[in-house]
Parts: C-alpha cells; sequence; structure tokens
C-alpha cells in the first residue's frame, strides 16, 4: 500500500503542465522515484475489506518520512484499536495491545495478508526506485474514466522483484495514475490497482481512494481512502522508535 | 494351597448369582481392554504401514534447514546433491497459492519425479496426462478443494528470486489414500516440470530412500531414518493409548470395586466359617489366603467367561474392520476408513496378568481383617 501511496504523492507533485506529447516513459517513472517531495507526511484512512460475507472498516492514521520510515496505528474498529505498524529501512514490526507484544514480521510472514486484506506486508515493503527495477515504455494512449492516460509497461530488469511486468494508466493532465495492473511471468494478471477521487490537497492532485484486488479470488478487493492528509508537517521523531509501538 | 484352590472353588460357585455378576462385569472389563488396545495397535500397524509405503519410504535425505512442521521452511529449503543416487528419488517442495472456484487455498507444491517407484503415489497418471502442466491430488484434497480428475484450476507460485508465476494446471488424477502427510494442502506435480517453473534445475528439499540406500553423511544434507520418520506417529499413538486407558481403567475399577465389596461382605458375613477353618488346624494367614484365592479364581472365571463370548466377538471385528469416518482424518495421522484390529499374545496375557493381580490385591485387601480375628468369637458369629 505504501508503494501506491509513494505513487500518488510523486504523481500529485509532479508536473500539472504537462503537454499532450509522449513523453520518454523512464523520465515518467524516474520522476515517480524521485519526487518524493513532501518531507514527510500523515494520512488518516480508512481501509475497507470486502469479504466473502460481510467487510470490514479499519480506520488508522499513518505518520510516514521518506520512502523507509513509517508507523501506522488503528483506531478503530475497537477490536483492533491500539495495533500500530513500525517500518524502518527493510524492517517492520507490529505490536498488538491484546497481546501487549511486539512482533518483527520478517521473511515470510512478510507475504501474509495485511488484517485480511487483498494486501500483504511486502506490498507495503518495496522501497527500491521503479527505475532501478524496472525498464518502462509507453505503450499506448488510453482514456480511463474520462481521462485521457498514457499506458506505461514496466517490465523488470532485474530478477528479484515481485512482479514481472507492471501496467500504469497515467493522467496526462495531472500525472496521476489512475490504474495498475500487476502480472506474473506468464502474462498473468495477478492485482490491479484502481485509483479514483483524485482531489487537490495543498496544491497537489492525488487520488483518495484506492481499490486494490486480487484478480484470482472472487471479491470486491480491498479500498483504501483517505480522509485526510497533510504534508510536510513536524513529526517528531519518536514516533519512528520501537519505543511507540507500546505507548 | 490344593485345598484353598478346591474350598474356593467350591465356595465360588456356592455363592451363586454373587459370583456370576462378579465374573460379568470383570470380564466385560477384560475384553474391552483387549479390543481397545488391539484397535489401537491395529491402528499403529496401520499409520505405519501406509505411512512407509505412500510417504517415508526407507527413511530420507532433507536439506538441513528443511523443517516437516514449518512450512515456512519450505521457501529456503532447497539444494542440488553433490552426486546423483540411484537408490533416492528426489522431491521439490515449493509454497503456492490455488484458485479453486476463485477461493484462496495456501498449498505446497510438491515436484516428484515420475517414474519413482519408491512410494505408492500414482506418478504415472502424470505422464499419461497430456496437460502442460498435470497435477495429481489425494482424495482430502480433492474434497477441500472441490476438485475431480480433468478439472482445471489457476495455481500461483514464487521463482527462486521472488518473482511470482501463474499458470493452469489440470488435476490428472485424483488417488485414495490415508496418509494426510502427502494429501492435505498439496498437489504433486512433475519434478522436472516444478524446477522449471521455479528456476531450481536439479534441486530437492528431500529424497527418498529405497531399501538399498547406504547413508553416508553430505553436508548441507542430514538423514532421517525410517524409524526417526515415525517417531511422530509413534508418539500419538502412545498419546491415544494412554489417552483412553483411563476409560478402560475405570471400567477395570468398577469391577474391581465390586470384587471388593464382595470380599467385605464376605469376611463380615462369613466369620462362623472363618472360625471354623481354624479351629479344623488352618492357620489365620491360611484363611486369608482362601478369601484372597476366591477373589483372584474370580478373575479366572472371568477370563475364561471373557474368552467365551469375546473370542468370536473379537475375531469377527479383527476380519471385518472398523469403519471410521471421513472428517477422523483431521487428527493428521494416517487413518484407514476401515481399521483392522490387532490382538496379540502378548496383549492378551498382559490384559490377563493385569486382570488377575489387581483383583487378587483387592481381595486381599479386605481378608486381612481375618488375621485379626478371634476364633472363638468368630465361631459363635458375634461381629469383630
Amino acid at each position: 500500500m505504501k508503494k501506491y501511496i509513494v505513487w500518488i504523492f510523486f504523481l500529485a507533485g509532479s508536473y500539472s503542465t504537462s503537454g499532450q506529447s509522449t513523453p520518454d516513459a523512464r523520465l515518467i517513472i524516474s520522476r515517480i522515484d524521485e519526487n518524493m517531495s513532501s518531507r514527510n507526511r500523515v494520512i488518516l484512512s480508512d481501509m475497507i475489506i470486502h469479504g466473502r460475507r460481510n467487510e470490514r472498516i479499519l480506520t488508522a492514521k499513518t505518520y510516514a518520512a521518506g520512502d523507509n520510515r513509517s508507523m501506522t496505528e488503528y483506531l478503530a474498529p475497537e477490536r483492533e484499536e491500539g495495533t500500530k505498524m513500525l517500518k524502518l529501512e527493510d524492517r517492520l514490526w507490529i505490536y498488538s495491545p491484546a497481546s501487549d507484544r511486539t512482533i518483527q514480521i520478517s521473511g515470510h510472514l512478510l507475504k501474509q495478508s495485511v488484517m485480511g486484506s487483498d494486501l500483504s506486508y511486502e506490498d507495503m515493503m518495496e522501497d527500491r526506485k521503479m527505475t532501478a527495477i524496472y525498464d518502462a515504455q509507453v505503450i499506448r494512449n488510453e482514456q480511463i474514466s474520462g481521462r485521457d492516460c498514457w499506458v506505461l509497461e514496466l517490465n523488470a530488469k532485474v530478477p528479484d522483484v515481485a512482479y514481472e511486468k507492471r501496467v500504469v494508466w497515467v493522467d496526462k493532465i495531472r500525472y496521476v495514475p489512475l490504474q495498475e495492473e500487476l502480472y506474473a511471468k506468464s502474462g498473468q494478471m495477478l492485482k490491479k490497482t484502481t485509483l479514483s477521487e483524485v482531489k487537490q490537497i495543498q496544491g497537489r492532485w492525488f487520488p483518495t481512494r484506492i481499490n486494490y484486488k486480487d484478480m484470482l479470488k472472487q471479491g470486491e478487493g480491498t479500498d483504501y481512502i483517505i480522509r485526510e492528509v497533510a504534508f510536510d508537517t513536524d513529526i517528531p521523531d519518536y514516533i519512528f522508535t520501537k519505543a511507540v509501538l507500546t505507548k | 494351597m490344593k485345598l484353598a484352590f478346591q474350598l474356593a472353588y467350591r465356595n465360588l460357585l456356592g455363592a451363586g448369582l454373587r459370583t456370576w455378576l462378579n465374573v460379568g462385569v470383570l470380564s466385560f472389563a477384560f475384553v474391552i481392554i483387549i479390543f481397545y488396545n488391539g484397535w489401537i495397535d491395529g491402528w499403529n500397524q496401520q499409520a505405519r504401514r501406509d505411512s512407509i509405503a505412500w510417504q517415508y519410504g526407507f527413511g530420507q535425505l532433507q536439506v538441513a534447514t528443511f523443517d516437516p512442521f514449518d512450512p515456512f521452511s519450505i521457501t529456503d529449503a532447497h539444494a542440488a546433491l553433490p552426486a546423483e543416487d540411484d537408490h533416492l528419488t528426489p522431491v521439490l517442495l515449493r509454497l503456492g497459492t490455488l484458485y479453486p472456484q476463485g477461493r484462496t487455498m495456501s498449498i505446497v507444491v510438491k515436484g516428484i519425479d515420475v517414474n519413482q517407484t519408491v512410494v505408492d503415489l500414482p506418478t504415472s497418471a502424470l505422464t499419461a496426462s497430456k496437460s502442460d502442466l498435470p497435477a495429481i491430488i489425494g482424495e482430502q484434497m480433492a474434497l477441500a478443494s472441490h476438485l475431480k480428475t480433468g478439472d482445471e484450476v489457476l495455481l500461483r507460485w514464487r521463482d527462486i528470486h521472488g518473482t511470482f508465476d501463474a499458470a493452469t494446471v489440470t488435476i490428472a488424477g485424483v488417488f485414495p489414500n490415508q496418509v494426510p502427510g502427502i494429501d492435505k494442502g498439496q498437489i504433486w506435480v512433475p519434478l522436472k516440470k516444478l524446477q522449471d517453473m521455479t528456476l531450481m534445475p536439479d534441486e530437492a528439499t528431500y529424497f527418498i530412500a529405497d531399501a538399498n540406500f547406504q547413508h553416508t553423511e553430505i553436508a548441507g544434507w542430514k538423514y532421517r531414518s525410517q524409524e526417526d520418520l515415525l517417531y511422530e506417529i509413534n508418539n500419538i499413538i502412545k498419546m491415544k493409548k494412554m489417552g483412553g486407558s483411563v476409560m478402560y481403567l475405570l471400567l477395570l475399577a468398577i469391577a474391581l470395586l465390586a470384587i471388593f465389596d464382595t470380599q467385605v461382605l464376605s469376611v463380615f458375613r462369613r466369620q462362623k466359617e472363618i472360625g471354623t477353618y481354624i479351629s479344623l488346624g488352618m492357620t489365620r494367614q491360611q484363611v486369608v489366603g482362601l478369601f484372597t484365592v476366591e477373589g483372584a479364581m474370580t478373575s479366572i472365571f472371568a477370563a475364561v467367561l471373557g474368552a467365551l463370548y469375546g473370542t468370536p466377538l473379537l475375531g469377527w471385528i479383527a476380519h471385518t474392520g472398523i469403519a471410521v469416518p471421513m472428517n477422523s482424518q483431521d487428527l493428521g495421522i494416517p487413518i484407514a476408513d476401515r481399521m483392522y484390529p490387532v490382538f496379540g499374545l502378548g496383549l492378551i496375557l498382559a490384559t490377563l496378568m493385569l486382570v488377575v493381580i489387581s483383583a487378587t490385591i483387592v481381595s486381599f485387601l479386605p481378608s486381612r481383617k481375618i488375621a485379626k480375628m478371634d476364633p472363638v468369637q468368630a465361631l459363635k458369629g458375634k461381629i469383630q
């Protein structure tokens, strides 16, 4: 999820002066990678997990600084209230108030689902720059939800990536990704991300609703809705320490 | 002593219904103990036999980091053997996700040499299939995934670098078996295919040894003998045996309590008889011995009675077996759909000893009171 937020933040902060000519895809990706323009951000969000019989809504507040540090505290429902996740570089910890224990999520546990959603912890952990792991090219122009988009195809250029190929639809005017598809080596589409409700906040365009869907299984996937977001605020350093988990 | 046996025999027959009630209850406990232990022994033998035939072979050579009880160890537990050995059948394990009817099932994908003969897995079905990616699954897996022969289902896995890949698997066969270790939550595919899919040429997670395999130490690999692999099954069986013993020991305790009560009553009601024995020259200890022999003889009668109806009954059960419900497979140990108890001579003799010794002890305990009796008062029939 963090990666998509990274994309959102980059794209929202990138050019709003784009012309209609096709730019170099690497340049777009490079700007996506580089443009983490906000020093930090605080996000209040809802994650709606659509199950087979019911749906769960998790409310969380996330503090993030750069690519590598973030802390998420779940505020609701009551069952999850107080659960915290801390990511520092390539390490991830989860604190559960019910057991009063902090667990480091590592190795194969990273492949597990986050709170039963369609997202895995691993999806949150990818820190590498897109240009470092993918070759990109603009393959066509297409409209998504009435918006003109460039369709970028990203093919892995290093072996150790989770997805061999990604296809991203980028709004030509706002430089916002509106859709992303993740593919297996065989060409089978595995996951699809749809970004919508693009708003201008603090001078940035960015989607406030993301639907994350595992294409191999039934269901509506997981919705991630940004209720509030603030960039470049003062986040105390202690927020990104393990001590904050048990507070 | 011979006199004691003769007297005890006559006294028991003379007691009539009281004796036969005790004998009946004790014989029932006797038969139940033999039945339960025979059932567990039969289960044990079947579980060991099936595990060897379907899963363990004559031992396994495993990658040192592989832990069969930790699915997370599977990702990193793979290596190539320094030298090939004709007596070893390679098996490669990878974690995957199956999507039957749009549902998600976390599974272990197992690649095995399609020409293997060391275990009973019907791998010939993999070669017979014309599908690009054929798979065989066990009955339990078929039940859980609602898959049958000829069905196609999407499988997702990761290669050695962690990159996702997905393909459609065709179910080439569903094999009946009683071994959860090769069935639940797993599919079997051709080894070469899995090695190609995961970019792990010549690699395996473990090798199944045949009868002629000679183990020598190989760095990075650990050898687990057949007995070592069966250790868990033995432990579970032992645990089941212990748990079940509570039930039949309670039954035995009820039978022994009946004997104890009878003895207490006898010592109380047969005081004149006790006084007569002593006045005729028997020592107190001999009288105690007589009463104790009576109790012990009750257990012998019980054994004879138990043999009379238990032999045909247990023989019939051993012949026809006992049907086991399908969901009993959830125990995680091989359970056949029909279990055949095994009643060995050792089991029967051990049970006989248990019943006779325990009946003798509970007969002796109330009889000790006789040693303190005044024979004159006893002859008068006065309560002491």
